[in-house]
């Protein structure tokens, strides 16, 4: 029975939430471990490794299956290719890098769209169920490239002091304004990008999947363990957790896009002229 | 104990922390909502800004879940 003096659901067995601990897979086959900086490393290949070659593998493996056969009446293949990579030309890449000098970068965007978004719906796919990006390690991998990359192509235009002054000189200000402005754009055009980049990524892959684990967990609790009355809510929490795992679909999608537009302001703001 | 709450303040504090966010997201989809019901051919515009906008919002969300995860 409901116990409506403490407000408590449940019956006596213990429930853990789930937690980051979840999300620490042990690592596949032969694994010893060795000390570097007080942290303890575990060699041996984990899943979301796995899953990282497999992105790559599968992307690369469709975009080559569907533009090998080029023809002016496109198969279905091809036209699905086309499509994707002109949605991330014309809509990430033309509209926010500029016509002039977008197809240079066309590429890596292209890639990492895919390569994210293969990532990301692997938290969805039966039998994978697991998004890669909700292991920090691998987001500061991409966050740590598309850093270099916007700050290399704003150096090689302007040249250092002149991609300093452009990110960190707001047009139009002058006077001693500028000894604050400077070092705030410095922080948020230089340092926290990276920073931000990388956590959005990681913790919407990660909150989403602790989201379905708690609706699934809890719903079985109250299921299997709970009182009688109670479990009709464990039925409901299963419901909630067929329908948020479509919302974390169209999330998983808006977050790789979200990367990549953000990949392509930072390079579109590192290449724009002086005003 | 007897009727005891276990866990981390943390996730209060994290809750708490998401409703400037959540107001900020709403807002944004709220102005790209009526400004392409009264221009839709500028859907398309409007729809990178609005993304954008929603992206830097999020920003802080997700900085706050970190941070609870991450303070002890």
């Amino acid at each position: 029975m409901i116990n409506v003096a403490t407000g408590r659901l449940r019956a006596d067995e213990t429930f853990t939430p789930p937690g980051p601990a979840d999300f620490d897979l042990p690592p596949i086959g032969a694994s010893s471990s060795f000390e570097m900086f007080g942290q303890t490393f575990a060699l041996g290949v984990t899943k979301p490794m796995i899953q990282v070659v497999l992105a790559g593998v599968l992307v690369f493996a469709f975009f080559y299956v569907a533009a090998k056969q080029r023809s002016m009446v496109p198969s279905r293949l091809q036209y699905v290719g086309e499509a994707g990579y002109g949605f991330v030309r014309n809509s990430l890449g033309r509209d926010i890098i500029g016509s002039h000098d977008f197809m240079r970068f066309v590429p890596y965007l292209f890639t990492l769209f895919f390569f994210i978004l293969v990532n990301n719906w692997f938290a969805t796919i039966p039998f994978i169920q697991f998004p890669t990006m909700s292991r920090s390690g691998m987001v500061y991998g991409l966050a740590i490239l598309s850093w270099v990359i916007y700050n290399a192509v704003g150096i090689r235009k302007h040249g250092f002091l002149g991609y300093l002054k452009l990110q960190t000189v707001p047009s139009g200000m002058k006077g001693p304004i500028l000894l604050l402005l400077i070092p705030l754009e410095f922080m948020s055009n230089i340092l926290v990008r990276p920073f931000t980049l990388a956590l959005r990524l990681f913790a919407n892959m990660f909150a989403g999947h602790l989201l379905l684990i708690l609706f699934a967990l809890g719903g079985e609790y109250l299921l299997l363990h709970g009182d009688w009355l109670v479990k009709p809510v464990g039925i409901v929490a299963w419901l909630l957790f067929i329908m948020i795992a479509f919302l974390e679909v169209l999330i998983q999608f808006l977050q790789a896009y979200v990367f990549v537009l953000l990949n392509a302001m930072y390079i579109s703001g590192a290449l724009a002229d002086e005003h | 104990m007897e009727g005891t709450i276990n866990g981390s303040l943390n996730m209060i504090g994290y809750g708490l922390a998401a409703i400037g966010p959540g107001v900020g997201v709403g807002l944004i989809f709220a102005a790209y909502i009526s400004g392409v019901a009264r221009q839709p051919e500028a859907q398309a515009r409007l729809q990178t800004i609005a993304i954008l906008g929603f992206a830097l919002a999020e920003a802080l969300a997700i900085i706050g879940i970190a941070l609870a995860f991450v303070l002890s």
